[in-house]
This record gives C-alpha cells, structure tokens and sequence, in this order.
C-alpha cells in the first residue's frame, strides 16, 4: 500500500468567486457591459438590521383589535392647492409603460385605487390604461420628455420631476429595441426597433437655481394646483434634499440602490449610490435643520418589502414609502410556476432579470402581445391591493406595540440595530448598548 | 414705439401690465379662456425679464409680449400665437405642443428644447442647445445657433439661416437638420445629406411660413442621422 499525501479540499476564492469569474467570461465573450433590471442584488445593510423595542413598563401599547391605528398622510401640501390625500403611507413608484406592459400597468392602477394609494406614470408617458384604472396618478417629467404633453399634465394629480433613481443615480433610462413596439414608439416619438437611451440630464435646466425656475414653469402651467415631487437617487441624500426643498418641492423622494430599473448596466446597479438606509436620516435632517420637516413631505423607496419595513421606514422619519419591485412581484414577476420557461432562459424563478428583452413569462416586463395575455389586470391588481393590505396591517401591528395610535407617530427611540453598521446609518442605538456610532463622543 | 401706445391704439387687446398684475394672474386669465372666447387679442407689459410668460396656453389667441422674457416662456404652448417683441431666456417654446411664438429679438439656451408641435421663429440668434430633444417642432432661426444644438433631436425641422456652433445633431434620431452657413462641428451620428426635391419643397414652406424672404431653399446644406447608433454595437463604442 502507497502513501499518499493528505489531498487539500479545492478551494475557490472569495475574490473570484462563480458569479465574478462567470462575469469575466461573458464580458470576454461579448465585448459588452451586463444589462440587466432590478436593483442592487448584493447584500447591504438594510431595514433587517433593525428591531423595534416594543411597549414595556415605561412606554404601554394600544390594543391591537381594538384603538385605531392611523394610516393616512397627505403629500403635497406646502404649495398645492390639491394636495393627494392617501388611506397608507405606500405608493406605488414610477415604471413606464415601455418596460412594463399595459395590462401590467393597468393592474398597478387598480390595485393603488383599491388600496387608497397612488401609482405613478414612468419614462414612456402616460397611458390611458393607467390614468383610466388609478384615482390617483403621479406624473412623472422626467429628461427624455417623451410622450410629455399638457393634457396629461393637466389630468395628472401630481408632478413628479425625476432627477435620478436609485439603481442608477446620474444615469438615464434604457430600453432596447426588443420591447419598442408600435406602440411604445409612438408615445416616444422613436422609430421602432432602435435601442433607446434617454437623457440622463434635463434638456431645458440644470442646477438647482434653475430648478426652482422649472417647478415654477410647472406650477404656473397647472394654477399651482398639483403637488410636485422631486425624486432622486440615493447619491447625497442631505444636499439633495435641501436643494430640493429650496428650490420649491412640495415632496422629496429618495431612491436607495436596492430601487429597481427596468434595464441598466449591472455594473452601474451595484456600484454607484447609497444603501436605502443611508439615505433616510441625512434626508429628514436636511428636512429638519430647514425647519421643514412634515411640511414637505419625503418619500423613501428602495428594497421595501414588508410592513415592518414601511414601520421602519416611517420611525426614521419618512412619511410615505414607495414600491416598485415588490409591486410587480405581487403581480406575479419572478413567479415559480413559470419555472421550467425561465430554465428555457437560462435563470430560475427569483433570480430573473433580464427585463430589458421583452421576454418576461409572467408577461408583466414585455410588450409581446402573447406573453402579456398572462397578466389580468383585474386579479393582478386584486393581489396587489391584498399585499398592499397585509402590509399596512403589519406596520400597523408593529406601532401598537409601540404605543402608537399613528404610524407616523413612530419615532427613532422606538428602534435599535443590529449591526454597528446600521446603527451609525440609521442614527439608532446598536442593540443592548446606548451606542450610536458617530454620536455620544466615539 | 412706447408699448401703451400701441396698447392704447388696439382697443380690442386684453391688456395685462405686469407692473400692476402678478404672472399668477396673467396665466390664469390665458387658462380660463373658454373655446370659442372673443377675447383672442392679448397684450403683456412690462415683462422686464419674468419667467414663464403665458405658459400651458391653450386656446388660439394671439398675445403680443412687449419687452424681454425670462425662461420658459410660452412653455407647453398648444394653439396660441406668441409674439415676443424682444429677447427670450432659457427655454422658450419649451415642449411646445402646436400654435407659434415669434421672438423678435435673440433667443438664450435651450430654445424649443422637446417641443412636440408648433413653430418657433427667432428673429435674431439662438444660443446653445437649440431644438433640444425636438420632437415634431418646427424652429426657424434667422441668425445663428450655438453648440450642441439638436442634441438628440428626435423629430421636426430646424432651419438656420447663420451658422451653427460645435456638434451639431450630436445623437441626432429622425429630425432634418437645415443651415445656410457654417457648421463648426458635427457631432456623433450626425451627417451632411442631399437636399432632394421634397426637402426643397419642404424648406420653402418653412420659409414661408416663418415670414423669410430673399433667401432660397437651394442656399441650404441638410444635415441628419446616420442611423450608425441607433442599437448598440460594441464597435461604436469610441463614438460615445
């Protein structure tokens, strides 16, 4: 009998691990940056990192079958004469029609109205699908302007002027020539088939003094009758929001790098802005060193997926959350009884995201007349409405324990982090300590 | 001419003195005008530089603006006519829908960025970033423009009886570009192409209608899209 050394287990390596050697491979193969949707897929510091403490001796709670727990917000009213008044802090966040198809826009608009909530038009114009089925509609003007008219901005409820998103921050937004459909051409004033690539800056101002100018042009347009928001990525999130407020918005929105896209550079999704979390409290201190605080309202999206995470969200000070990805998963996106057609596509159910190329099996990111047979508006719009519910029912549930006989009445005392890491970004105390990084002298 | 006195000669213009009323009440008295009003005659003092002058109109009425306007004016206009007797900030005409705007002096950056319909005239020069992401407009400039001008202009005409400054057309999709003069630089996909017939035909119209006279069709170089980044091709990538 031989003797044969003792063999090493093979071992790969952190660095290059099988996602990023397969990168290398495809990039060597193709010659062309990744493109996919979504928002950032690697793991961050987020909302998990959070607990609440809960009701004790000092702090008692609220029955929870029994007092009322207050949902409503109202956004828009520091200039607005018709500000939008909505049943939960939840809205439904911009996606153009486009990327997404009509039916699945359609559902977005019933299930927002069932629930009491907005829904918001994207960077392809506004559809009659969505203005016809959402009581509320978001308008969003974004640097393509494409299919921007007056009517529309008329019939809108509220203006949104769209700066950045957070899956990409500094950049514009893309759809390529599988999904430019008749249609969706038409609206964009494009020739069919080309692969777009909107602005990433507005054609007609840039800076905020001129900001301020152009919301005046959009009040002035609209008898200063509509709210507008200003939305952007999470890259400053303090600066920007100062400069938003001084340039006039009625509401800010902050998109953090979990916030999805219809189609971006993958590289560009995991690497440039900040982590939903970060954004939050440098946003409401901007709000608040101007004394502004609850007067313009902030919005906060990005990686919100649950009622815990909107009671987060709201106890760091937001007022409204907005969803986008977990929308279209309420629709039925990433669902696995398409499975064996997403293996056809080489992905798996959960893990697809190549939005940008029309051939969404759920039928919700395409505008191929088959596929988008599979969405019906009436019951898609029905779960989301459900999910919505579930939702508000479970941050809800959290501020009673906390005591609260309103969401907004949350507050930062009411939470603690996990992570030394969540604690310095969210501002609260890491668990069983009286720390917060970066405040108390350390 | 002193503007009242011509306010005063026009006893059938709705006069609005921006020394005395508020933008808010100018605008608002151009969007409560009803389909069919007989007060199709406006007449705007005393702009002194104030930004969006008679934006979102949307009846076809004729307003006269008598001095200089500061950005956006007559942003989103749909069906009126504008007639600035002076120059034009940032903007003007911006996402205009249909009707005209007529600026008797020069014309700042940005001039008729995405407009969707309408005609822009400039009687004078425009600066950079003219036709903007133009979308159907038609703008006629009697003198020159500026850089980048035509920046990813999607649909319409731009005609230039001057010249035109650094990258024209950069990204340019389906708009004709018109210029009599020099063009200092083209910029990515965009192209000189051949004036055919129906340009000609096209060019005179425009002309017409932009109230030029003395200058032919023929005198123009027309400019558009190569259609080279129309979808992405790795091999295109220097051109970004």
């Amino acid at each position: 009998m031989t003797y044969r050394n003792p063999p090493t287990t093979p071992r790969k390596s952190a660095t290059f691990d099988d996602y990023t050697l397969s990168e290398i491979r495809r990039a060597a193969a193709t010659g062309i940056y990744d493109i996919r949707g979504a928002g950032a897929k690697r793991k961050l510091p987020h909302f998990d990192d959070l607990l609440f403490l809960g009701a004790s001796i000092s702090r008692y709670p609220l029955e929870g079958y029994r007092e009322r727990c207050d949902t409503s917000v109202v956004l828009g009213s520091r200039h607005a004469k018709k500000p939008i008044e909505l049943k939960i802090p939840i809205t439904i966040a911009g996606m153009s029609f486009g990327s997404l198809s009509g039916p699945a826009k359609e559902a977005l608009g019933r299930g927002a109205t069932l629930s009491g909530t907005s829904t918001t038009t994207g960077d392809g114009g506004m559809t009659e699908e969505e203005r016809g089925h959402s009581k509320q509609l978001v308008y969003q003007y974004l640097p393509s302007r494409y299919g921007m008219n007056l009517r529309d901005l008329r019939r809108a409820d509220a203006i949104e002027v769209v700066v950045g998103q957070g899956a990409k921050p500094g950049g514009g937004g893309m759809l390529l020539g599988q999904k430019i459909s008749d249609r969706v051409a038409e609206m964009r004033t494009l020739p069919k088939g080309i692969d777009q690539r909107s602005a990433s800056r507005h054609p007609d101002w840039t800076g905020p003094d001129d900001l301020e100018i152009k919301i005046l042009e959009l009040r002035e347009i609209t008898d200063w009758e509509k709210p507008i928001y200003v939305k952007v990525g999470g890259a400053r999130p303090y600066y920007d929001t100062a400069l938003a407020v001084k340039a006039g918005a009625d509401v800010v929105v902050v998109d953090g790098m979990q916030g999805g896209t219809a189609a971006t550079q993958e590289v560009f999704i995991e690497n440039v802005g900040q982590p939903t979390l970060a954004c939050i409290r440098p946003a409401v201190q901007a709000l608040q060193d101007l004394g502004m605080h609850r007067k313009v309202q902030l919005i906060v999206s990005g990686g919100i997926r649950n009622g815990a995470d909107v009671a987060k969200a709201l106890a760091l000070g937001v007022d409204a959350v907005s969803i986008g990805t977990a929308a279209l998963v309420a629709l039925g996106d990433n669902d696995p009884r398409w499975e064996a057609e997403y293996n056809e596509l080489g992905t798996t159910s959960g893990a697809y995201d190549d939005w940008h190329e029309g051939k969404d099996p759920a039928g919700i990111t395409t505008q191929d007349p088959e596929l988008m047979k599979r969405v019906d508006p009436v019951a898609a719009g029905r779960r989301l409405a459900n999910y919505l519910k579930v939702m508000t029912l479970e941050a809800q549930t959290i501020a009673r324990a906390c005591g609260k006989n309103s969401l907004h009445n949350l507050e930062p005392e009411d939470l603690v982090a996990l992570t030394i890491e969540a604690a310095a970004m969210a501002g609260v105390p890491l668990a069983g300590t009286n720390w917060i990084p970066g405040k108390n002298g350390f | 001419m002193p503007a009242t006195s011509k306010a005063m000669r026009d006893s059938h213009a709705r006069v609005f003195d921006l020394d005395v009323l508020s933008l808010r009440e100018l605008n608002q008295a151009l969007h409560n005008l009803a389909p069919g009003s007989n007060e199709t005659a406006w007449e705007v003092l005393n702009p002194k530089g104030s930004h969006s002058v008679a934006v979102g109109v949307d009846q076809p009425v004729s307003i006269d603006v008598r001095g200089s306007v500061g950005y956006y004016c007559g942003g989103m206009n749909s069906g009126s006519t504008i007639t600035v007797h002076g120059s034009a900030g940032p903007g003007v005409g911006e996402n205009m829908m249909s009707g005209s705007i007529v600026i008797k002096g020069d014309a700042s950056q940005y001039a008729g960025a995405t407009g969707k319909g309408g005609l822009l005239v400039i009687e004078g020069n425009a600066s950079s970033r003219c036709g903007i992401s133009m979308k159907g407009i038609d703008i006629v400039v009697h003198g020159n423009i500026g850089h980048m001008s035509a920046f990813m202009a999607q649909s319409g005409n731009l005609v230039v009886l001057g010249d035109a400054g650094d990258a024209l057309g950069d990204s340019i999709y389906e708009a004709r570009l018109f210029v009599r003069g020099k063009v200092d630089s083209l910029g990515a996909d965009c192209i000189a192409k051949e004036l055919r017939p129906e340009h000609l035909e096209l060019l005179q119209g425009l002309l017409d209608r932009a109230g030029v006279t003395g200058v032919k069709p023929s005198e123009f170089k027309r400019y558009g899209s190569a259609r080279t980044l129309y979808n992405f091709n790795i091999d295109n990538a220097d051109a970004y």
